[in-house]
């Protein structure tokens, strides 16, 4: 922040000259990229298909409506599936995330190299998509429910783990101390000085995930790991629109659900 | 005496408090998981059968993926792999730039009550739909290629990042911009000297976060046509390649540990 002298006017500016050109230096830099990745981007791209558009999406819209509200009561199983890919996806991924956690965080790890590998089982299993996981479990444990639902489980292990290793390192010392002071364990100073620190974390995440996981597991069905989007990519492989925006009305409800029921439930838990 | 004392004021039975401390919601939240698992479980039907058979498969499959083929294929890999970080880098800067408005919008100290629901709802729809489902219709919409992907990813962008964006604006001191709007600003000079510098910090670190994201999302929105390296990883495992599969998850995997590491350090500086 610099005031300048113009004449005899004292004039405010937020940036001196020099920082004002290094900023205008960034912005140059910055949207040389964003306008050559543009290019490229649009060299690939079939403008016709894009001016296409506008009519393709009218005539889509025009074809959604009505949705087939007799088409939801055959979602109702579809639905409870979804629903059971990613409440018991998110339990596989809790139990194996909270020993992996402590497992990564610096206060409770056994061992240096135990922890490394904590952390690159975290960073693999979040760097991989869920739709990937589950392209390639549908190859070993066969379409269905059972893929989809361990797909959501190694996929929400890091999350959770991140979260809580980071919610284990800082932790109050002092309570862990206290208990040590008493005589405990290694265990009990685990269960009577850390867990009770952490569990408020591991809840919230649990629920945290399960929201998130309830959006996941509606997308699964397209490499046929089963729940919605089973139904999903079946009625949009055979042009039955008004079946589409159906399963797309399902799904916004179901969301807005569980996302009220996860808001409740963190509320009542912090 | 002192014994008696002792004993009454020292009971050594203790017990932890448990978690949730009204006994019958505890009770009924524990029978009611026990009746859903057993629900859910039985209506999953595992064919163990299917399983045990996929177990030989399955080890047969993961051994196909070593070593690692970064050799064959390399041009379509890295051809991949650039085209998902122009498309991650286009989209995040066209979704951040649809969110500010959106994002203004939505934040209730600064938009009259009928902006802000029309915001909400823009932002809430477009947080439902995961990217993939926005880039089947886009797909359908403008063709196969980068375009749709780059379209999906935009749209999904804004539902994190206006979101953030008016919750941050909402947190922001009234005060601040209560003594820039007592020197006489207009609208525009208020949000750019007030509002803005408040919330740039954290903006910057979530762009170089939802950058992250849109890179990783890439990799996927390519499975159903949308372009990127999860379409050349899509090849690969039609065509049955899965060294070179195996690759690309890896490659995939070391970039996003780069951006991670880079954007920790970046929004600790910004900080």
């Amino acid at each position: 922040m610099v005031v300048l002298k113009k004449q005899d006017e004292l004039v405010w500016k937020k940036r001196t000259t020099r920082e004002q050109w290094i900023n205008w230096f960034y912005w140059l830099i910055g949207s040389s990229i964003v306008l050559f990745a543009w290019k490229i981007i649009s060299d690939k791209t079939v403008w016709f298909f894009v001016q296409d558009a506008p009519r393709q999406a009218a005539d889509i819209g025009s074809r959604m409506v009505p949705p087939k509200w007799s088409y939801s009561l055959e979602l109702i199983k579809p639905v409870w599936d979804t629903l059971n890919i990613a409440t018991l996806g998110t339990v596989i991924a809790m139990i194996i995330a909270v020993p992996v956690a402590f497992c990564a965080a610096r206060n409770t790890t056994p061992h240096s190299t135990v922890r490394i590998v904590a952390l690159f089982i975290i960073v693999a299993s979040r760097s991989v998509n869920s739709l990937i996981w589950a392209l390639m479990l549908v190859f070993i444990l066969g379409p269905g429910v059972l893929a989809g639902t361990v797909a959501i489980g190694l996929r929400s292990i890091g999350f959770c783990a991140k979260l809580i290793y980071e919610s284990i390192e800082e932790i109050d010392a002092n309570q862990v101390e206290a208990v040590k002071a008493t005589g405990a364990s290694n265990l009990q100073q685990m269960i009577y000085g850390i867990i009770p620190q952490v569990l408020p974390t591991i809840a919230g995440v649990g629920i945290y995930r399960w929201d998130i996981n309830i959006r996941e597991s509606t997308i699964l069905g397209l490499v046929g790991a089963g729940g919605i989007g089973l139904q999903l990519n079946g009625s949009i492989n055979t042009l039955a629109w008004t079946q589409v925006s159906t399963i797309l009305l399902v799904i916004l409800a179901t969301v807005f659900v569980s996302e009220w029921v996860s808001a409740k439930v963190r509320g009542a838990i912090i | 005496m002192m014994n008696n004392v002792s004993d009454t004021l020292y009971p050594n039975n203790w017990k932890k408090p448990p978690f949730i401390k009204r006994s019958w919601l505890r009770w009924s939240i524990i029978i009611g998981s026990i009746l859903y698992l057993i629900a859910a479980l039985s209506s999953m039907d595992i064919n163990i059968q299917r399983v045990l058979e996929g177990i030989p498969r399955g080890q047969r499959f993961i051994e196909s993926f070593f070593p690692p083929n970064f050799s064959d294929n390399r041009g379509v890999v890295w051809e991949g792999i650039l085209e998902s970080i122009w498309m991650a880098i286009i989209s995040t800067v066209a979704g951040i730039a649809l969110s500010i408005p959106i994002g203004l919008g939505a934040a209730r100290n600064l938009a009259p009550l009928w902006v802000y629901m029309s915001c909400r709802f823009i932002i809430a729809a477009s947080r439902t739909f995961p990217e993939i489902i926005l880039a089947i219709f886009a797909v359908k919409l403008f063709g196969f290629g980068p375009f749709a992907g780059f379209i999906a990813l935009s749209l999904g962008t804004i539902g994190f990042f206006a979101k953030l964006l008016a919750e941050d604006i909402e947190n922001s001191s009234p005060a601040q911009a209560e003594a820039v709007k007592a020197t006489g600003a207009n609208w525009f000079q208020w949000i750019n000297y007030a509002i803005q510098p408040q919330v740039m910090p954290r903006m910057i670190g979530l762009s170089v976060y939802r950058l992250d994201i849109n890179f990783r999302e890439s990799a996927v929105v390519g499975i159903v046509g949308g372009g990127g390296i999860g379409a050349t990883l899509n090849t690969a495992f039609s065509r049955y390649e899965f060294d070179t599969a195996a690759a690309i998850l890896l490659v995939i995997i070391a970039i996003v540990m780069v951006l991670e590491y880079a954007s920790s350090h970046l929004r600790k500086w910004v900080q």
